[in-house]
């Protein structure tokens, strides 16, 4: 889901990130005014392991090769502004260090996997965990946040990616960014997330939700209170 | 405390059985991510190079591409390997340090503010 350089023309990765730019610093300012010095350290943890999460490649049959992001395990650890920065960190280092994703990119790719995944998935998450109160019930519910949060932003890439070859169609037919238009990229895209990429996303989110909830780990225990203090 | 160094130690796991995220996709021969593909690629996928992607796909040199040390992205899997654990070890450091600055900055002041 990372999206290469070359793929996107100026006017889609400028727009994305101008996007990014003002979510960023309401980002900022959500943390500095709620997030304990107590929970800090979850920030940097989180960042090390949305890299890390991303670095387990999922063959799908056949065909591509897929990864979860863990964009729900985190806004769960320190609510989806938090996971916003955390994984923009993620995402930063590994297009600079190790070219997944290009520099031109960023922005999108950061659109897609550090705002559209964990606020979707979180949303999903927190209204099926009022449905499902019991400890099984919210690993289930995180499972299908991640599951729900991890589509959305293949969806959205997907978006970009299509949306190429309106946007730059030279005279000669051929496209000049990425050249599939949606009717190739949405099916492509959504096929491997739906089924396979989705399902992985979903068992970690929800394995990992239960057992820290069973660990008692900071991770999953009062954020939310801790999210309301001054 | 302890319950953050447990969560540490679960990362520093995570990073040795990483090249399981190299070793399976080989093992399956699967292209890849879509969309991800090198301008060559999609050369062979489409006949052609899109004149933009041709000129901005290098836009940037990364150090270690693919998460290979440099010069040996085509390196035995056994030395790729290697460099995938060395790199999950980078990406820890690189991101736990940027976490950790980030989360002081955003923490640091409120003190001052409120005193």
């Amino acid at each position: 889901m990372h999206i290469p350089d070359g793929y996107l023309g100026p006017p889609t990765y400028l727009a994305a990130y101008a996007a990014c730019a003002p979510l960023w610093a309401v980002a900022a300012r959500r943390l500095r005014e709620r997030l304990s010095a107590r929970r800090a350290p979850l920030l940097a943890i989180s960042a090390a392991f949305s890299f890390l999460v991303m670095m387990f490649n999922v063959p799908l049959p056949g065909g591509t090769t897929g990864h979860a992001v863990g964009g729900v395990l985190i806004a769960i650890g320190v609510g989806p502004w938090g996971a916003m920065l955390s994984i923009t960190i993620a995402l930063a280092i590994q297009a600079l260090l190790f070219g997944d994703g290009g520099i031109t990119a960023i922005g999108a790719n950061c659109l897609n996997m550090a705002f559209v995944m964990p606020f979707t998935g979180y949303a999903a998450y927190s209204l099926l965990s009022r449905l499902l109160s019991s400890e099984k019930g919210k690993a289930v519910a995180a499972g299908i946040g991640g599951w729900v949060g991890l589509n959305c932003a293949a969806f959205t890439t997907a978006l970009m990616l299509g949306l190429q070859p309106l946007l730059h169609t030279g005279t000669d037919g051929r496209a000049l960014y990425a050249p599939y238009p949606f009717s190739v990229a949405i099916p492509a895209m959504m096929l491997g997330h739906l089924t396979l990429f989705g399902m992985v996303e979903a068992l970690i989110t929800g394995l990992a939700v239960y057992f820290l909830r069973r660990s008692q780990s900071a991770w999953v225990f009062q954020p939310a209170a801790e999210e309301r203090e001054p | 405390m302890r319950d953050y160094r447990r969560l540490w130690i679960g990362l520093v796991i995570l990073a040795l059985v990483s090249p399981i995220g190299l070793y399976i996709p080989e093992i399956m021969r699967t292209g890849s991510a879509w969309g991800e593909w090198g301008v060559d690629e999609i050369k062979q996928m489409i006949g052609y190079a899109p004149a933009g992607m041709e000129r901005t796909a290098d836009a940037w040199k990364a150090p270690m591409p693919d998460y290979a040390l440099p010069g040996q992205e085509d390196a035995p899997l056994s030395r790729r390997s290697l460099s995938y654990v060395l790199s999950a070890f980078l990406g820890i450091a690189a991101c736990g340090g940027g976490g950790y600055l980030l989360a002081r900055w955003l923490t640091g002041h409120r003190g001052k503010h409120q005193a």
